[in-house]
């Protein structure tokens, strides 16, 4: 039987869900505030990483990979994914006994992608690598894909199987009506048989009218880009103890972020970056990477992203209400998971178990909370 | 960090202007500078050209040094070779200078950084030997260089005429001056000719610099309707239609000038998130502003051609307004106090700009210029050809901002300025949208690149 779907926000997470409810045949109206993936979504660092994952999030990392293999048949592109593995390196022996202690957790829980690496072999896969590193952890295939590529092609393949998109429009209210939903979007009506908040940033705001508070930061992860340099790298690079992402571009380009933060403008709804994070994130990669120091820097941004203070998402039913549906708070690390968040919360909607580990991204953990205002 | 109650950015003829009247109220102004030397564009090198014969540069050009000599005052800060690399909503500005980065406070900030030119995209547009007739005036200026062998200038408006006549005085060669105004735009011109005559000087000169090409016998070649560069590794050839002739013709020279307008250099008011306009007669971009020049913004004004295309006197005439605005805003001056001269002034600016309808429609570049063939490169540093702008349109990108996410269009060094308007102009045309509609890239820091170690280093003014 065919159901009556909105989903509020067009990012990542609500296009993968938009994907998997119209693929079985739902009628599925996706409405966005502004247009597929604007923030975090469209502008992140592309990371496509089963590597230091929360353990809860394991599970679904692994299905995501398997996806991600086969890009081209989910979603009719392959979105740029570039398997090129990822390695945190360790830059003193503490580091080194965190990464080893993340090791034996992953392999208690049953799982061997992620494995230890001598110096040598670390100097060998990074010879620019600054030699004082003593080794890192590294998980083969793990890789990164071109974000906004990725967000449009969920969106495009959404709209082959007929669904809808209101962009340019923000939900203003939502109304219980009958077994469903009367979602006000501007002048707009839209009647729902299930609702589904996949809002980023914004989903707190449904939260609050749904009576179900959650405490919802938004932030501004920052990014920042070089001119093309040769290439030097191959896997994506992250540090144990300090925020980094760093990957190099086919192009020669080299992406820097993994987590200092900009400042979010809520009034005009922009993330701003700011030069102090940015700075500290210029000095990680100078003592990893010194030859880096004359390298040009082109560009900085900032994506405004909803994290949660377990940093993990909210992927759950309401708990206060039937047939809503969030898939939230992805707290910078969502970008990998987009093609099992969809499955997941098609499967929530229809009232089937999801084939994975669900519990600990009930919204019910946060019962309890109360927003400040 | 250090804090200055006034930042003006840009030494051309606004940004002399704004400091020589803010100081004469009290203020102390900091004005940095890209290039080594103050004068803009326009006043490029007056210091300094060795071309001292007055007759090849022009009277306009040496009008400018008496706004040079107004800098040389205690209470300004001139910083030459100074280039802003960040400047946030708050006002903080973040200078490069000799390689160090740093920052300060500023109070208030007056952006008179001038224009650009419009680009101009061809096929064999990026091969080395084809550069913008602005390239080209730099290096007569600043060096008195250019090539022995006969160069080639295409394109229209008042700058290429300008740059032929000064190149002749010079001695330089043209091998031709291709025009591509088209042929109807001189009737659509007229009916503004009346109001064009409130400035009848600046008229004149221009009917004097074409006599000056004619007298020389320069050829001058009217109505050009396509144009290709053409060259192994470097320009060697030039070709052109002219009309709806089908024949090509074909020059062969080392140097191919290129010029259709300049338009507001928009990449730091963009980056603020100032409201912006589109200006359909001059076909740009322009930051919204108040009668005192000021944007929303709160304490960031626009002066000159940085806010909208008036020319060199003009922008003066801005800068000085700006200037006053500054007083007002510091506190220096009431407005009642200064109603008069502003009210002068204002008028002044009217007669001044009254010539702009007029050759903003007799220059218009026509929109096969503007909106080039599917091969043809728009974003030179990403290598996006025009055809995959149009494509990506087609997948569903309404604005460049998702061209940008998409094929990395705009995102190399030159933030765009060599393809922004392009991109915005070819989407909206294929999406059936205007250009308000299909709005600009957003723009970040920095606004030129700095290294990794300028920015770890930029970082310290800011603690503490």
């Amino acid at each position: 039987m065919s159901a009556r779907i909105v989903i509020v926000g067009a990012g990542l997470h609500g296009c993968s869900a938009a994907v998997h409810l119209s693929a079985q045949g739902h009628r599925v109206t996706v409405i966005d505030k502004e247009y597929a993936g604007r923030h975090a979504s469209g502008v992140n660092a592309g990371g496509v990483r089963r590597l230091g994952r929360d353990p809860a999030e394991i599970p679904l990392a692994m299905a995501a990979w398997e996806r991600w293999q086969r890009m081209a048949e989910v979603v009719g592109d392959d979105c740029d994914f570039r398997p090129v593995g990822q390695i945190k390196v360790a830059e003193n022996g503490a580091d080194l006994e965190t990464l080893a202690e993340r090791e034996r957790q992953v392999r208690a829980l049953g799982f061997d992608h992620e494995y230890l690496i001598t110096r040598d072999e670390l100097r060998q896969r990074v010879p620019a690598l600054s030699p004082h590193c003593p080794g890192g952890l590294a998980c083969d295939g793990d890789g990164y894909a071109n974000p906004y590529r990725t967000v449009t092609a969920w969106r495009r393949q959404a709209q082959r199987q007929g669904v809808s998109f209101v962009e340019g429009v923000a939900v203003t209210g939502l109304e219980a009506h009958g077994s469903g939903w009367r979602v006000q979007a501007g002048r707009q009506r839209f009647s729902a048989d299930i609702l589904i908040n996949c809002a980023g940033a914004w989903a707190g705001t449904l939260c609050e009218w749904l009576d179900e508070p959650v405490p919802l930061a938004a932030e501004a992860p920052m990014l920042m880009i070089t001119e093309r340099l040769k290439p030097f790298l191959g896997p994506v690079i992250g540090a144990t103890s300090r925020p980094l992402s760093f990957k190099q571009f086919e192009n020669g380009t080299v992406l820097i972020g993994g987590g200092v933060r900009g400042e979010v403008d809520s009034r005009r709804q922009v993330a701003e970056t700011c030069l102090g994070g940015l700075a500290d994130n210029a000095d990680t990669v100078l003592s990893l990477f010194p030859f880096m120091h004359e390298a040009r820097i082109v560009r900085t941004w900032a994506g405004i992203e909803a994290v949660m203070p377990d940093q993990i998402p909210v992927l759950s039913p309401s708990s206060t209400f039937e047939n809503v549906i969030h898939a939230f708070g992805f707290s910078a690390h969502g970008f990998q998971l987009s093609p099992i968040s969809g499955e997941i919360v098609a499967d929530l909607a229809m009232g089937r178990q999801p084939a994975y580990p669900i519990q600990p991204f009930s919204i019910t953990r946060f019962q309890g909370y109360r927003s400040a205002d | 960090m250090t804090t200055h109650d006034l930042v003006i950015l840009g030494s051309g003829p606004a940004g002399m202007a704004a400091a020589a009247t803010a100081v004469a109220y009290g203020i102390t102004a900091l004005v940095v500078d890209e290039q080594p030397a103050p004068g803009g564009q326009i006043y490029r090198s007056i210091e300094s050209t060795p071309l001292k014969e007055r007759r090849i540069l022009g009277d306009d050009y040496w009008h400018g040094k008496a706004l040079v000599d107004g800098l040389d005052d205690p209470r300004i800060d001139y910083r030459p070779g100074t280039t802003l690399w960040q400047l946030t909503r708050r006002l903080e500005v973040g200078l490069l200078q000799g390689g160090h980065a740093s920052m300060v406070q500023a109070r208030h900030v007056i952006l008179a950084h001038g224009a650009m030119e419009r680009p101009f995209p061809i096929p064999g547009w990026t091969l080395p030997g084809v550069m913008t007739a602005g390239s080209g005036q730099i290096l007569l200026k600043s060096a008195g260089l250019a090539p022995s062998a006969p160069v080639v200038l295409a394109g229209c408006g008042p700058l290429l005429l300008l740059l032929a006549v000064q190149y002749l005085r010079a001695g330089i060669p043209i091998a031709a001056l291709l025009d591509t105004t088209p042929a109807g735009q001189y009737w659509d011109a007229l009916p503004l000719l009346p109001g064009a005559l409130r400035n009848s000087r600046t008229l004149l000169k221009g009917l004097g610099l074409l006599a000056e090409l004619r007298r020389a016998g320069v050829r001058h070649v009217r109505h050009v309707t396509a144009l290709e560069a053409e060259g192994e590794d470097r320009l060697e050839r030039v070709r052109w239609q002219c009309g709806n002739d089908p024949e090509w013709h074909c020059l062969t020279t080392p140097l191919l000038l290129l010029h259709q307008g300049v338009v507001p250099n928009t990449q730091v008011t963009r980056a603020l998130d100032c409201a912006h306009d589109w200006d359909e007669r001059q076909l740009a971009w322009q930051p919204r502003r108040d009668p005192w020049l000021a944007t929303d913004v709160e304490g960031v004004a626009v002066a000159g051609d940085a806010g909208g295309i008036v020319g060199a006197k003009a922008s003066a005439m801005q800068g000085q307004l700006a200037g006053l605005g500054a007083a007002i805003a510091l506190g220096r001056v009431s407005e009642d106090k200064i109603h008069g001269e502003v009210k002068r002034l204002r008028r002044d600016l009217a007669r001044e700009t009254a010539i702009r309808p007029f050759l903003d429609v007799l220059y218009r570049p026509a929109v096969h210029w503007r909106l080039p063939e599917d091969e043809t490169l728009v974003c030179r540093c990403e290598e996006v050809t025009a055809g995959e702008v149009r494509r990506m349109a087609e997948q569903g990108c309404r604005g460049p901002n998702q061209t940008k996410s998409f094929t990395r269009c705009g995102m190399g060094p030159c933030q765009g300025r060599m393809c922004g308007l392009t991109v915005s102009e070819l989407l909206a045309d294929a999406n059936g949208q205007s250009v308000a509609e299909t709005g600009y890239y957003r723009l970040r820091p920095p606004f030129k690149p700095i290294t990794l170690g300028q920015l770890a280093t930029a970082a310290e003014d800011t603690s503490g």
